[in-house]
């Protein structure tokens, strides 16, 4: 990105200088075209912009306001000052499903990245049965979540799921107790989510990759380029685009995780636990179950510095 | 034609064997829920798996629609889904239009302000935002759930970076016949939009029927309740009814499945064209 400012030209592409003294002196009628022409495209924003604006923008104002303040929905609010801030970073949940939030995005953005890219690659040579393949793909990702969820439970149960009998039958004696064991429910989820995302994934680098232009691996081909290098000097430097873009969406996408684990850890009651609790959970819960929405705000601070941070260096990094 | 090498040849039996492996991991956990869904919850998990049931269970398809108002929350997904999805399409491609094609005032800094809203997670102020439509009076209604999804950014941001792709001149010679905007939005702009537009569909479709904290929070009555919140709260009580649960499952996903099979065939080229690929 550029950030000096463009110097204006002082001449018009004829050569000759542009007087900046004269000003241009609209007609009556001149005016009122523009004006008819700017309420045409107001005309147009105006059904998404009313909506947006006043449930997206005013609620974003709102929980930056509400953080520094007590209110618990009902009584009058007041001023708390940095207290919510104090309470949640000595909260041993809050700090749990943190650490929690940051494993699971650590864990799933590099595999995902990895195993998409790899997919979409294969799925972009001329393969027979290819539609079909791209197609079977993207099941995980629109399955609904309920159901899918729902199937890995009874295939990752510990003591009777096909996977586990699977690995008995393999002669591993204690096969891991997945999503019920603390050392294990994260890396479970790990699984499930990069198992739900890498079909979609795959199709944005697929959009990307069929953005090459062909010409440069005709050019290798000539010149006696292996499969390997090609990979590695023309497709990764030709998706950095579509790889920077990808992560940034993941990145976000996985600090806000919140349905995924509750329907895979929350059983029955649906609560999480210390070992799987995350940062959405707790915002949840501080409001809709404590109804402290100045805790819940300032947790969903924290959310919004993350993902603004993480966005900030990606963007610095990428412009290295 | 190229005549290919035996080390080519050993590289593509790999990449099947690879697709192969990779179709199993994403298909069987579906072809599993198939078959659990005839089977009674003691055969769930015998092992090894029978894949097609000896005395197929077709009782489960029948009795999950008694055990919860299954028809009451398909009712309403569909309900909300359907109006969410028209309203985001309408809406989005309207406003993208005077983004994408018309000059006026303030049009950098309102483009930057949906910008910038794309990177803030609904997570982060959906508590202040639940007290305003409480306050409204909109907790308990679809109407809320409806505000919640239909205004995305995401979705104008989309449509504008496919129409940056649609040559002005259309748009220009449209004009000087004397097409109003309106008309040029609606006959010129729409019609080419097909692959945008199906990709939007699939995402807004999806995601509202698969939405889950949304109605969480908003829809605490039962007959209000949408297909996911239903389903979820009958695993959350009967969680050892396996063949039920697995029925319910495969009917909660048959729309999803038929929408997304339908528009597919637009999917990678409205990625592409929409550049949402960065």
């Amino acid at each position: 990105m550029n950030n000096k400012k463009e110097n204006i030209p002082a001449f018009t592409a004829d050569g000759l200088p542009i007087d900046r003294s004269i000003k241009i002196v609209k007609t009556k009628a001149a005016k009122r075209a523009e004006i008819k022409l700017n309420l045409i495209a107001y005309s147009f924003l105006a059904p998404n912009f009313i909506g947006f604006a006043v449930f997206t923008l005013v609620p974003i104002v709102f929980a930056f306001a509400l953080a520094f303040l007590n209110w618990n929905g009902n009584t009058a609010m007041t001023w708390a000052g940095l207290d919510n801030f104090r309470y949640i970073f000595s909260n041993e949940m809050f700090l749990a499903s943190l650490r929690n939030t940051f494993v699971y995005t650590i864990g799933t953005v590099p595999l995902t990245l990895v195993v998409s890219l790899f997919l979409a690659i294969v799925l972009n040579q001329k393969l027979k049965g290819r539609n079909f393949f791209r197609t079977v793909s993207f099941f995980p990702y629109v399955g609904s979540l309920v159901a899918i969820t729902a199937v890995w439970n009874m295939l990752f149960n510990p003591s009777m799921g096909p996977i586990n009998e699977m690995l008995r039958a393999l002669g591993v004696e204690n096969p891991p107790r997945w999503i019920a064991d603390n050392d294990w429910a994260m890396f479970t989820i790990v699984l499930f989510s990069i198992w739900k995302y890498m079909g979609y994934y795959m199709v944005i680098y697929l959009a990307g990759l069929q953005g090459i232009n062909t010409e440069l691996y005709e050019a290798s081909s000539i010149d006696g380029v292996n499969t390997w290098q090609k990979f590695w000097y023309i497709t990764l430097p030709q998706l950095k685009n579509t790889t920077f873009f990808i992560l940034i969406m993941l990145t976000i996408q996985c600090f806000k995780v919140y349905d995924i684990v509750y329907m895979l850890a929350g059983a029955g009651s649906g609560a999480l636990s210390e070992a799987t609790t995350v940062l959405v959970y707790e915002i949840y819960n501080s409001a809709f179950r404590y109804w402290r929405l100045g805790v819940a705000s300032a947790e969903a601070l924290v959310l919004f510095a993350i993902v603004l941070a993480v966005t900030i260096i990606q963007f610095r990094l990428d412009k290295e | 034609m190229m005549i290919e090498s035996t080390g080519q040849k050993i590289l593509r039996v790999l990449l099947y064997v690879f697709l192969v492996i990779m179709a199993a991991v994403m298909l069987l956990p579906f072809l599993w829920m198939l078959s659990a869904s005839l089977k009674q919850d003691r055969d769930v998990f015998t092992f090894p798996i029978q894949w097609i049931p000896e005395n197929p269970e077709w009782s489960n398809y029948s009795r999950i629609w008694t055990q919860i108002p299954l028809l009451t929350y398909i009712f309403n997904t569909f309900k909300l889904t359907i109006i969410v999805t028209l309203l985001q399409l309408f809406t989005s491609s309207f406003a993208a239009y005077a983004f994408s094609k018309l000059r006026f005032k303030l049009r950098n800094t309102l483009f930057l302000g949906y910008i910038a809203t794309i990177a803030v997670p609904w997570q982060a102020y959906m508590v202040p935002q639940f007290m305003m439509l409480r306050g409204m009076g909109l907790n308990n209604t679809h109407l809320a759930i409806i505000i919640l999804q239909a205004f995305s950014a995401f979705g104008v941001f989309m449509m504008k970076q496919f129409y940056e792709g649609v040559p002005t001149e259309l748009c220009e010679a449209a004009r000087i016949d004397g097409m109003t905007e309106y008309g040029i939005y609606a006959k010129i702009m729409l019609p080419l939009a097909k692959p945008a537009l199906s990709t939007l569909t699939i995402f807004t479709f999806v995601n509202t029927w698969n939405d889950f904290l949304g109605p969480y929070i908003y829809l605490t009555r039962d007959s209000l309740k949408t297909i996911q919140l239903g389903l979820r709260s009958f695993i959350g009580q009967y969680s050892s009814e396996y063949g039920l649960i697995m029925a319910g499952s495969v009917v909660t996903m048959i729309p999803v499945l038929v929408v997304f099979l339908s528009l597919q065939k637009y999917f990678v080229e409205g990625v592409a064209a929409s550049g949402l690929k960065g």
